[in-house]
């Protein structure tokens, strides 16, 4: 579970990105984060990594609080989220197969456990045969899907989508977007910033609308942009 | 740690060094280089050293016998002197070997030739220990019943004692800042690789890695190029050492000088590299790595 009570943030350079935050991001929710450049969804995600600390309030997550989390605990925070970019993030030089174990091995998983998971997860994304490619080799959508898949090989509680289909055409952006609802239908929470309103609009999911560094909206249903939504409490 | 993270670790740093062909190359000429010029100062200094100590050893003090003591009585004395502290050797010398040794001087001078023994002393040629103490030892000697006078040449060892001291302090502050230099430079060309690898240390610590973790592979990959460098550097100096030691040996202009064969020297020698080599990769890439680890 997720959940932010009164978080405000102010950078160093005096920009305050965040304005008394508060909101509860149940287990295995599906909520889409959606706001102009400049209304603080990066510095939510931020917050949620534990990049940065709140100046104000309070912030839980998956049972570690942010706040005064020891640097040591960090880590262990980071593996219950996984983390998914626009700009997919993935190591040119390593495998598809060679990325999803380089994460696997960096929470010190043993090998037999590896390769079991990397089949696994692999064939949830639809590219078990594709283990072998380089990221150069692949398509944008499926680049992304090695994201998505590197994000939950270390099967994290929950998933942080970051723009996941800014950089992919409509066709290749339903399909990613069913994806996360997919992994989202298995047991993962799924927060996923987005600015595409016709996506968002296609899925009936909690969304929660960020402007200043305040919510201003939050909603679930279908056509939250324009169409008929049904107000949360 | 558990077990199977060694040999990952392991394998991670040996490919991390291949993969970053030309940075690795740049880390290991660099190291090689600073353990080369390092090498060859030291073992300068460690042969001016052992000249100096063998000069120092030809530095002698003389100490002469009372003249009314027979010959059998001049020599009961040695023992004594050899029980003075800092005394490392006593050589008796007679009035007839002094007399000898007078006229060989003096070969071209015939008046010289009958000259009586009688009018030299017995001596004693008393080499020491250590140098600093010359004038405590010749005051000892002194003391011993039936030495006369002793001749000692004080400002000959405090010449030696200064020479040797300011070799040591000059050896000991070049090394040492070659020593700093290298860790600057190698951190440096460390951190150009680590740069360059910037997005698998944020992907490490965006799944979660631990510090720890991101940091192994690194210091894996200083410890060997630490260690490819030193047994590099290790071959260059042998060679190099080998090529001017030759070069002295058969050279007519530089004969006062003697050279330490390396044969004698080449475990220190090789440990020395090895752990200099060591020293500076990892604690290059310690270095390099900081910045990177901060949350």
């Amino acid at each position: 579970m997720i959940r932010l009570t009164d978080v405000e943030m102010q950078y160093p350079n005096g920009v305050q990105a965040i304005r008394g935050i508060s909101m509860t991001i149940e287990d295995g929710e599906f909520v889409f984060m959606v706001g102009p450049s400049g209304s603080g969804k990066s510095t939510i995600i931020k917050l949620l990594t534990a990049e940065v600390e709140p100046t104000a309030g309070r912030i839980m997550i998956n049972g570690f609080s942010v706040n005064n989390i020891a640097e040591r605990q960090i880590p262990y925070m980071r593996r219950t989220v996984g983390v998914i970019f626009q700009d997919f993030r993935l190591i040119e030089k390593k495998s598809v197969y060679e990325n999803l174990a380089f994460a696997m091995r960096a929470v010190g998983s043993p090998s037999k456990t590896i390769k079991n998971r990397i089949g696994y997860v692999l064939e949830l994304v639809g590219l078990e045969n594709k283990a072998r490619r380089l990221p150069s080799e692949l398509s944008g959508g499926e680049q992304q899907r090695v994201a998505i898949a590197r994000a939950l090989v270390n099967n994290p509680n929950t998933i942080i989508a970051d723009e996941p289909t800014g950089n992919l055409d409509p066709g290749r952006s339903l399909e990613i977007m069913t994806l996360l609802e997919k992994i989202n239908e298995l047991g993962t929470t799924m927060v996923v910033v987005t600015h595409e309103k016709d996506l968002v609009n296609r899925f009936s999911k909690r969304v929660v609308a960020l402007e200043n560094g305040k919510i201003v909206g939050d909603s679930t249903g279908f056509g939250y942009f324009g169409g008929a939504k049904s107000e949360k409490a | 740690m558990k077990k199977h993270d060694f040999g990952y670790f392991f394998h991670e740093g040996l490919s991390n060094m291949f993969s970053h062909g030309f940075m690795s190359f740049a880390a290991v000429g660099i190291t090689v280089a600073c353990l080369l010029i390092m090498g060859t100062f030291t073992l300068v200094a460690v042969n001016a050293d052992a000249n100096l100590r063998e000069l120092e050893s030809e530095n002698e003090i003389v100490a002469f016998v009372d003249e009314s003591y027979s010959d059998a009585q001049a020599r009961a004395l040695q023992s004594r002197i050899e029980e003075i502290p800092n005394v490392a050797s006593a050589t008796f010398i007679s009035k007839e070997e002094a007399t000898e040794d007078f006229k060989d001087r003096y070969p071209d001078e015939p008046m010289f030739d009958d000259l009586d023994p009688e009018i030299l002393r017995d001596r004693f040629a008393i080499h020491l220990d250590d140098l600093k103490l010359t004038g405590k030892t010749k005051e000892a000697v002194e003391q011993v019943d039936g030495i006369v006078k002793v001749n000692a040449n004080e400002e000959v060892s405090n010449g030696f004692i200064a020479l040797r001291n300011i070799a040591t302090v000059v050896c000991v502050a070049l090394i040492a800042i070659l020593l700093i230099v290298s860790m600057f430079i190698i951190s440096n060309t460390i951190k150009l690789t680590t740069f360059d690898r910037r997005d698998e240390i944020a992907i490490m610590r965006m799944v979660g890695a631990t510090n720890g973790f991101i940091r192994w592979p690194f210091v894996y990959e200083g410890f060997l190029i630490g260690v490819f460098s030193a047994v590099i550097a290790f071959l260059l100096q042998w060679m190099l050492y080998g090529a001017v030691a030759s070069g002295i040996d058969n050279s007519s202009t530089i004969q006062l000088v003697s050279v330490i064969p390396f044969s004698q020297m080449w475990i220190p020698v090789a440990a020395v590299f090895a752990g200099a080599g060591i020293l500076i990769g990892i604690g290059g890439s310690l270095t390099a790595i900081r910045r990177f680890l901060q949350v």
